[in-house]
């Protein structure tokens, strides 16, 4: 067995096993924190077929920005998850039955009758100076760049749909505007000078 | 078996981590002595000078107080992970190191997309705030891991498009070859074209590594000390280590990106083989020492910035800059600007 | 890989509308309040612009560029106009009620004009990848605008039975997608079409991925018994809202039919003919069935909808080029007929109250004459009454299905299209022959009154001459 082999034995194996503890742990963090794990280990799947670039993102993106906030908003709510199971035995059956069914599909259509190693053999190994972050962008600006453009504007609508749908003024917070406030001049802004008449002798009783 | 044959790269592989490693963490140790000391002389008075001469052992006698102190574990706290948060913590600020280039070919891992890796690994630092300020069952400490995350994710964004202006600049993410993109005189370092980007990319990585005057995930007189306030003895010293292996790091990748790494101010005719005025790791090394000296500097000087302060300044200050300069380096690079892109 | 200017010229309706998107976000943060009227004449412009750009670059062969994700053909071209057309009438008709309920803004704008992109970007798509992200950029906006009214309890729970589901259906097509995609190495439509017209059906993983598509497509026209989210929606969701994405989008979703099951998947004809044989017949009975126990005119409406995507369906199954011509002809005008009903509940409403129920109709006649016929039209148009232009598209549409011998189809459909006639014309009975139970002003400023009389018009006069429309759709499928 090579040390490549090993590794991605290893790995697929903490993926896996992270995956189940996603769905099985009772305290919502833990789920999140494995989700993380399941995310790493599988960034170095990828690493280990070459696709650097996308290994490294993976975890840029979805571990270093989306998940931070996940786990940010998931340690702010006070998750019940018990009322969340409530359900659990009670759709256990039909749930399970959905499973299997959908599992035996896809181990007939996606198994190695249909995807196994003569339909797609392994790839020839790249050469030491290719570098696939240089390729991927090609690829993006050149050959699908009506798809990139489109996708850059699904995120805006995604931007000015969040924005809409939960920035609201309140009439009734104080809030303080920084931009307001680093713009004060040094002059008349920050000190008013008044000018008043001296009031006279001040009788001593 | 195959295994087998591979074991003499991996060993190799476990004394370049040793050989960078050790140094670095005497580094931290000595840095932060040097801090006690440099604050001290910046606000007239003198600093540890009891242990060994002049207080050079200082740093040992701090760690050895550590070590030797209980690790108290607070009531309803979540065990498993408040002890995991510190290494979670100081794994990414020590796994960094592996793509840095300390001369021309000196490279633990010479990988393709070394500045990427060098952006995901920063940007895990963050998971070991949180988690310790969740575990530790305590309000200052979910403030202060609050307040911190906000703050390392908005100003990553800033940092990383900042690194993508220094990668248009040098058309590669491996390091080594950013370094020789700057090569020629101190001129043609990317600090000059790059200049709006440097001064985001140093201000953010302050912000990153949540010092002063960004430090309000700690901020001692607002929340005691934020997201470490329940840590003691050695938990509490590997996040101490962790901050300061980070500002090293942040130093390094300044001198490497900006300031042209291990090259020589000078123009290569001019020093070509005398000695200490040719390119080499020893001006690496004055370059990091100088920025290190900035982070010291810059928490002597200011007050603590307020935090919706921090986030203005992070999403509509740099945030803008760094677009607009990414789209000036750009024209720059097509139109092959001298003396940076000359052909 | 060599970048060209003129490359660009066809895709010029997206880039314009694109601009005028991007522009109405930026106008609506230096305009005052009282000023957002401006938005709306630059959605309209930006429409109209878009519409003209359609006609100049319109017509003549088949252009395939942008490395091959983008199409425009007479189909396309068609489809286009046609989703322009009710955009433009969309914009009309809600403006005075958005106004009322200070929800004309600059998002408002954006979201229905990027919505509108997201539909051409569909009709011209010409692989997978511009499919689907056509679809989302669609159902993106469309999730935002259903939850636009933030202080509607009933819009947020709308918008997200919208999201869940529709993220559900977005899943199965893409699931379908990556199936296809692992059997046939590809994503361009040509080169699908060209696998599956040498492996056929024998290749188990096409038929699987089709499956899914199938789905998917059920999903997003709403089809049974995949409709569950369909009447919720339209109950939800405030009225212009639903006049939007009740209308323009089935046009687009027949794109998305045409170009996967037709363009990419035509070669597996004989497999999906069966599934919407079965989806067509549960949406014409149970849409139509259902429709009459309604009280509320916007659920109504809604499983209206469904029995007329069975419609469709029977169109597109029957396979032929005069099948699909008869469903495209039959998705334009049920397009028309939506807005104008759509349209009309929207004049009926004013600042506060919401024209939601059948009894809001009753005596409309006694309040404006013009408007009850013109809802009359409307219903008449959707129960298939001759001479008006839903008769003609049912009448295609069943033709197409007795001529490839699906006769009992055709009857099935003529039985449940009689069933749902009585809840058209309860209406038509409730607006000509029940007392107003208000005297309240109808809202019908700014050109209201002329985009009604036409859109009534168009369905009166394409009902008395179908012949320019059919010949143009039957020009789509040569």
């Amino acid at each position: 067995m090579g040390f490549e082999k090993f590794l991605f034995y290893c790995f697929a194996a903490i993926t896996v096993v992270a995956a189940g503890m996603v769905v099985t742990r009772r305290n919502p963090v833990h789920a999140v924190l494995y989700l993380v794990l399941a995310f790493v280990s599988s960034a170095v799947l990828w690493l280990l077929i070459e696709a650097e670039f996308l290994g490294i993102v993976l975890v840029l993106v979805y571990v270093g920005a989306v998940m931070v906030l996940f786990l940010f908003v998931v340690m702010m709510l006070d998750v019940d998850l018990a009322a969340l199971r409530a359900g659990f035995v009670r759709f256990l059956p039909i749930g399970g039955l959905v499973a299997a069914a959908m599992a035996v599909q896809i181990f007939l259509v996606v198994g190695p009758a249909n995807f196994g190693l003569e339909a797609f053999p392994k790839p020839p190994a790249a050469p030491a100076e290719y570098s696939n972050t240089e390729a991927l962008g090609l690829a993006l600006y050149t050959e699908h760049l009506y798809p990139f453009e489109i996708a850059a504007v699904i995120l805006l609508v995604a931007i000015v749909a969040a924005i809409r749908l939960t920035l609201r003024r309140r009439p009734d917070t104080k809030y303080i505007d920084p931009s307001a406030q680093v713009q004060v001049k040094k002059g008349p802004d920050r000190v008013r000078l008044v000018k008043m008449p001296a009031e006279g002798k001040v009788e001593t009783p | 078996m195959e295994l087998w044959t591979s074991l003499p790269v991996i060993v190799r592989i476990l004394l370049g981590i040793v050989a960078i490693l050790l140094p670095l963490l005497g580094l931290v140790a000595y840095y932060t002595l040097a801090e006690r000391k440099i604050i001290g002389y910046i606000q007239v008075r003198i600093g540890p000078n009891r242990v060994g001469f002049r207080g050079l052992l200082q740093p040992i006698a701090d760690a050895v107080k550590l070590m030797f102190k209980e690790i108290v574990i607070p009531t309803r706290a979540d065990k498993g992970l408040f002890l995991l948060a510190p290494m979670i913590a100081i794994a990414p600020a020590l796994a960094a190191w592996a793509v840095i280039p300390f001369d021309a070919g000196l490279v633990l891992s010479d990988i393709n997309a070394g500045l990427l890796y060098i952006l995901a690994l920063t940007s895990l630092g963050v998971y070991g705030i949180i988690i310790a300020g969740w575990a530790s069952n305590s309000k200052y400490a979910l403030l202060g891991a609050m307040r911190s995350a906000a703050q390392i994710v908005s100003y990553e964004i800033a940092m990383g498009f900042a690194l993508v202006g220094v990668l248009v600049a040098a058309g590669s993410l491996n390091l080594g070859a950013i370094v020789g993109a700057q090569s020629g005189s101190a001129l043609t370092w990317f600090w000059l074209p790059l200049l709006p980007l440097f001064g985001v990319y140093l201000v953010s990585g302050v912000a990153e590594t949540n010092r002063a005057p960004f430090d309000v995930a700690e901020g001692e007189s607002e929340i005691v000390a934020g997201f470490h306030v329940e840590y003691s003895g050695m938990a509490f010293a590997v996040f101490f280590l962790a901050e300061y292996a980070n500002m090293i790091l942040i130093a390094t990748l300044t001198a490497l990106l900006f300031f042209g790494g291990w090259l020589s101010p000078f123009p290569q005719a001019w020093v070509d083989g005398v000695f200490l005025l040719d390119d080499g790791f020893h001006w690496l090394l004055v370059k990091v020492f100088f920025f290190m000296f900035v982070f010291l500097w810059l928490r002597a000087t200011f007050p603590r910035y307020r935090y919706d302060q921090i986030m203005r300044l992070g999403w509509k200050v740099f945030i803008p800059i760094t677009i607009a300069w990414i789209l000036v380096v750009g024209l720059a690079v097509v139109y092959k600007l001298p003396p940076w892109w000359a052909v | 890989m060599t970048f060209d200017t003129v490359n660009l010229i066809p895709v010029l309706p997206e880039i314009l509308i694109l601009i005028l998107a991007s522009a109405v976000l930026l106008v609506d943060l230096y305009v005052k309040e009282a000023e957002k009227g401006t938005l709306h004449t630059l959605a309209l412009i930006g429409v109209a612009l878009a519409l003209a750009a359609t006609l100049l670059v319109g017509g003549g062969e088949r252009q395939v560029v942008l490395e091959g994700h983008y199409v425009r053909d007479a189909l396309s071209d068609a489809l286009k106009a046609m989703i322009l057309i009710v955009g433009l009438l969309v914009f009309v008709y809600s403006r005075d009620y958005l106004r009322d309920r200070g929800l004309a803004t600059g998002e408002y704008y954006a979201l229905a004009l990027f919505a509108l992109l997201g539909m051409m970007v569909m009709v011209s798509a010409n692989s997978f990848l511009a499919i689907y992200l056509g679809l989302e950029l669609l159902a993106l906006c469309l999730y935002a605008l259903v939850a636009f009214d933030r202080d509607s309890q009933r819009g947020a729970e709308a918008a997200m039975k919208y999201f869940v589901l529709g993220a559900l259906g977005s899943g199965m097509l893409l699931y379908g997608i990556s199936m296809i995609y692992g059997a046939t190495g590809s994503l361009a439509l040509d080169e699908v079409a060209a696998v599956v017209a040498e492996q056929g059906l024998e290749n188990l993983v096409l038929v699987f991925g089709l499956a899914f598509l199938v789905v998917g497509i059920g999903f997003k026209f709403g089809a049974v018994p995949f409709h569950m989210w369909v009447p919720d929606i339209y109950e939800g969701a405030p009225t212009p809202v639903v006049l939007l994405l009740g209308s323009a989008p089935k046009i687009a979703a027949l794109a998305l039919a045409v170009r996967l099951l037709i363009d990419g998947l035509g070669g597996l004809q004989s497999d999906w003919q069966g599934m919407l044989v079965i989806l067509s017949v549960l949406s014409m009975g149970l849409g139509n069935l259902l429709a009459i126990a309604q009280t509320n005119i916007k659920r109504m409406l809604a499983y209206s909808t469904i029995s007329h995507v069975g419609f469709i369906f029977l169109g597109l199954l029957a396979g032929t080029a005069d099948g699909f011509a008869a469903a495209m002809f039959y998705a334009i005008v049920y397009a028309m007929m939506a807005a104008g009903a759509f349209g009309i509940l929207l004049i009926l409403s004013r600042r506060g109250f919401d024209a939601e129920h059948l009894d809001d109709l009753k005596g409309l006649n006694d309040r404006d004459t013009w408007y009850a016929a013109v809802m009359a039209l409307m219903m008449f148009s959707m129960a298939g009454v001759p001479p008006f232009v839903g008769f003609m598209a049912k009448l295609f549409v069943l033709k197409a299905v007795v001529d490839i011998g699906m006769t009992w189809l055709a009857i099935v459909a003529v039985f449940f299209s009689i069933i749902g006639a009585f809840y058209y014309l309860r209406i038509v009975w409730l607006i000509y022959f029940d007392k107003p139970t208000t005297d309240a002003p109808l809202t019908d400023s700014g050109g209201v009154r002329v985009a009604m009389s036409l859109n009534g018009l168009a369905v009166l006069g394409l009902g008395l001459f179908p012949a320019t429309l059919l010949a143009i759709c039957q020009a789509a499928f040569l």
